[in-house]
């Protein structure tokens, strides 16, 4: 796809979250996740139009962008692990495969493997909290990741 | 003959294999209908596969996909015995002391059909909502003695009367299922497995305070609740219980999920609001409560998940039914989330007055790595850890208040020996400096300022002075912080310093 191309798939996207949210009460976040949902990332080019649309000003709506941990103003790797953090995956060992996951994947929390291939994410609680550790890979729950079933997810599931 | 086989799709039950299993089931094409539920909270048999039979549904778990042409043969379709037959699940022990109120057709029933919700008692509180006056339905809940069960505790029929006491035409009723405290899931598991319950209690809200619009603020982590919350929702609007006129009552309510961006601070109540209107999470300075000036300025219900989905079952039976569970002034049933190093983790709802050590013991079954369980955090990361010499506290407010400690959303999380508890206070300064909105200055800087202390402490860098300044620290942001969460970060960091001050000795350079 051609950098023009690429515009013109982002701004229809937002076009078409603005035609179906712009009218929502308070309708900012539900404006960025349409998008997001739809690329997979916000584009900064799109701050302009989205804050001209909704009668805010540039810096509201970068403000929000950037507040939120889920919004994302670049595309991720082709597949995405996100591994939880927090204290009750801790105590089933979480720390132990956060340190693997890093290893094995060369990069550290926001990081994205050097072929884009795997992006990995920190995430706080996925309300899994009684079969932990456990990690989202492109959107699947998996309880009980130990380091060789990490492995064995990310041999199954694609290259990295 | 077809067989009802009821398969779990609550997150827990897929992420150990549930689809799995359904794929199985079909690719033998037994005469089979499937139907998919919630859990039923035993999160260490799933997935739990459920077959009804003559003498009622019986259990089997945990299946892997790789089970089911064994139990197949076996004569699964019967009832028949194998390894992995649990029996009649109401009957095992773990379900069997437990008291569901809240939590009474989680795992039971068939979460995105009214028909199947009426069948098991559901939207009968509704309708006793819809023959009386708003004033009636607040002191309903009111004399229940129901408190906030997010963590606030505060009680839910004081709330109710602010916000109808404000003369204004429109109102709101938002539910904050913001639920991000690590080792609380009761949220997520009941919008899985019982969405309507939380539909009805918030119609009933509406109508308890004259709102006709509701909002679930939900977790965007929990995308498998998004999903069936939304069906949940569209069936109870097709089926006349949501909208224009509820049930021909000529009363209104309609009911919208907005889903939330990764934000822990927006479990607050101000800036939950501040997120619902598409803005950034960050605090507001109250007063004005959201009941006066709440969501777009108007006056404005908000409540937890679970203390709106309890509303249904106190208008059923009564105040006084409500009331008659639990202590002191902790009345009702808490849905208490075992996670963490447990073998036996899952939700159990009891009467407020059950003890740690039983819940732990009795139903949790001691740590699962088989070590002593060294401490407990309850309430999520902004809990206090509560060593075992407190284990035979009971869980209600007042009591677990006077240890340090408290119920939270009544979620948690075990450790083994194997914790190092300067570790996990150092995480509690990190989690809050990842979280922290930034508005006030004791979180923003305090939290990170918090980190570096105990990493001063630990390399043995004038540790007297350390402490000193981390107590102070503490102090202020206890004292100085605008919410809970700069304002609770030192609970787990002086419980952690207090009842394991072995782990904070200096260890020299790591």
């Amino acid at each position: 796809m051609s950098i023009v191309e690429a515009n013109e798939v982002e701004q229809a996207a937002v076009e078409s979250a603005l035609q179906r949210f712009g009218q929502e009460p308070g309708p900012l976040l539900v404006v960025l996740h349409a998008v997001q949902d739809h690329l997979g990332y916000i584009p900064t080019t799109s701050i302009p139009a989205i804050a001209e649309r909704l009668n805010l000003s540039r810096a509201e709506v970068h403000g929000v962008l950037t507040f939120y941990h889920h919004f994302r103003t670049h595309p991720q790797g082709r597949r995405v692990v996100q591994i939880c953090r927090a204290e009750a995956c801790q105590a089933r060992g979480g720390e132990a495969l956060e340190a693997h996951a890093k290893q094995c994947l060369g990069v550290d929390y926001h990081g994205t493997t050097a072929d884009g291939g795997t992006t990995l994410e920190a995430i706080y609680c996925m309300g899994n909290c009684a079969t932990g550790p456990s990690i989202r890979i492109d959107g699947k729950l998996h309880s009980h990741v130990t380091a060789a079933r990490f492995d064995k997810l990310m041999a199954t599931r694609g290259t990295h | 003959m077809v067989t009802r086989v009821y398969v779990p799709k609550d997150s827990t039950a897929l992420s150990l294999g549930a689809d799995e299993v359904v794929a199985a089931l079909r690719k033998a094409k037994a005469p089979i209908e499937i139907i998919r539920t919630g859990t039923r909270g035993m999160l260490w048999l799933e997935p739990l596969v459920e077959v009804e039979t003559s003498a009622g549904r019986i259990a089997y778990g945990p299946v892997s996909a790789d089970d089911v042409p064994g139990l197949l043969a076996a004569g699964l379709l019967t009832g028949a015995s194998h390894a992995l037959r649990i029996g009649k699940p109401e009957d095992h022990p773990y379900l069997k002391t437990q008291q569901r109120l809240t939590f009474a057709r989680v795992g039971i029933v068939d979460p995105s059909s009214v028909e199947d919700y009426i069948a098991h008692g559901g939207y009968r509180g509704l309708e006793r909502a819809l023959t009386m006056a708003p004033a009636d339905i607040v002191k309903t809940v009111a004399d229940s003695g129901l408190r906030g069960r997010g963590g606030a505790a505060f009680p839910t029929g004081i709330k109710w009367k602010t916000v109808l006491d404000q003369n204004e035409p429109q109102k709101y009723v938002t539910c904050n299922a913001d639920e991000g405290d690590s080792g609380t899931f009761a949220d997520r598991m009941l919008i899985e497995g019982d969405p309507l319950t939380l539909v009805e209690g918030m119609t009933i809200a509406g109508l308890a305070v004259n709102a006709t619009m509701g909002y679930v603020y939900l977790r965007v982590e929990y995308p498998e609740a998004i999903d069936t919350l939304r069906a949940a929702i569209a069936a109870a609007y097709k089926a006349g219980y949501l909208g224009a006129s509820i049930k021909g009552s000529g009363k209104c309510f309609d009911l919208s999920v907005r889903v939330a961006a990764g934000a822990y601070v927006c479990g607050e109540e101000t800036s939950m609001l501040e997120s619902l209107e598409g803005r950034r999470g960050e605090v507001r300075v109250r007063p004005p409560l959201p009941a006066i000036k709440g969501l777009f300025g108007k006056p404005t219900i908000v409540n937890n998940v679970i203390s709106l989905a309890s509303v249904p079952v106190i208008l059923e039976r009564g105040a006084d039914f409500y009331k008659n569970f639990g202590v002191g002034r902790s009345m009702g049933t808490l849905p208490i989330q075992l996670a963490g190093n447990l073998k036996q983790g899952g939700l159990v709802e009891r009467a407020f007055g059950v003890t740690l050590r039983e819940v732990l013991y009795d139903y949790g079954g001691g740590s699962a790595s088989g070590r002593p369980i060294r401490t407990i955090q309850m309430g999520g990361p902004l809990g206090a850890y509560i060593p075992p010499s407190d284990f035979d506290t009971p869980i209600d407010y007042e009591a677990l208040a006077a240890v340090g400690a408290l119920v939270g959303h009544g979620g948690i999380v075990a450790f083994d020996d194997t914790v190092d508890m300067a570790k996990m206070a150092r995480y509690a300064f990190e989690f809050c400096a990842v979280e922290s909105c930034g508005k006030c200055t004791p979180c923003r800087i305090g939290s990170t300022r918090g980190a570096n202390l105990i990493d001063n402490l630990l390399a043995g860098n004038k540790p007297a002075e350390q402490r000193a300044l981390l107590e102070g620290l503490c102090d202020t942001m206890l004292q100085g912080s605008l919410c809970g969460l700069g304002g609770m970060t030192p609970f787990p960091v002086q419980s952690a310093m207090k009842h394991f001050p072995e782990d904070f000795a200096p260890r020299g350079r790591h």
